[in-house]
């Protein structure tokens, strides 16, 4: 059954790439890469499980957290143009 | 319990996770704008993620093994939210119009 899940999650990979590399703004790509990450961490778990390396999870965690921080800078970055401008001021146009 | 029935309690679990999880990832091919696309990812992030967790914490028993699944189960269900309300406010002020009725152009944002 486990493979029954790498497999399910591998396709998810699939349609993630297809959807980031078609995907018309650029918002789509951010959720592609997000969608990759989040199967990153489930394919991991699920080969930590294939091949009895419980290690795998330790990545798994460590990912998990980068990634929430990669989406977060890569949306700031679009919201601001920059990364260096603090969110007070609120763009006009809200 | 002997060994055999933690692997037969999961399999149900494994099955349902990677049902939901493929549900999901073809809502993200074949949704028509950023906002449902948003939508269907969620439904696999979150619930497709969890039972897949869940079956592999049946099959690990009480271990450290279930403890860091559990632990990436809260990861998960902690940043999926979050990451995708953050997508959400930066994709409206980017004005990326959602598709409203049938035949309209995917998105109209010039990005």
């Amino acid at each position: 059954m486990f493979t029954a899940a790498a497999i399910a999650v591998a396709l998810a990979h699939v349609f993630a790439v297809y959807r980031a590399l078609k995907g018309p703004t650029v918002f789509d790509r951010v959720l592609a890469a997000n969608t990759i990450g989040t199967a990153a961490i489930l394919l991991l778990a699920v080969l930590g499980f294939l091949t009895e390396r419980p290690e795998f999870l330790d990545i798994g965690i460590t990912y998990g957290l980068l990634n929430l921080i990669g989406t977060l800078a890569v949306l700031k970055f679009f919201r601001y143009g920059d990364l260096a401008r603090s969110a007070e001021e609120e763009p006009a146009d809200t | 319990m002997n060994d055999w029935f933690p692997e037969i309690l999961s399999w149900p679990f494994l099955a349902a996770g990677s049902f939901f999880y493929l549900v999901g990832s073809i809502g993200l091919m074949r949704m028509p704008d950023v906002y449902t696309r948003m939508h269907a990812t969620s439904v696999s992030d979150t619930f497709g993620a969890a039972l897949l967790l869940i079956g592999m914490m049946i099959t690990a028993g009480f271990s450290l093994v279930t403890a860091k699944l559990l632990i990436i189960l809260l990861i998960l269900l902690y940043t999926g939210p979050v990451a995708t309300h953050a997508l959400a406010r930066a994709a409206r002020y980017a004005k990326v119009e959602p598709v409203l009725h049938k035949g309209e152009e995917g998105s109209s944002s010039k990005l």
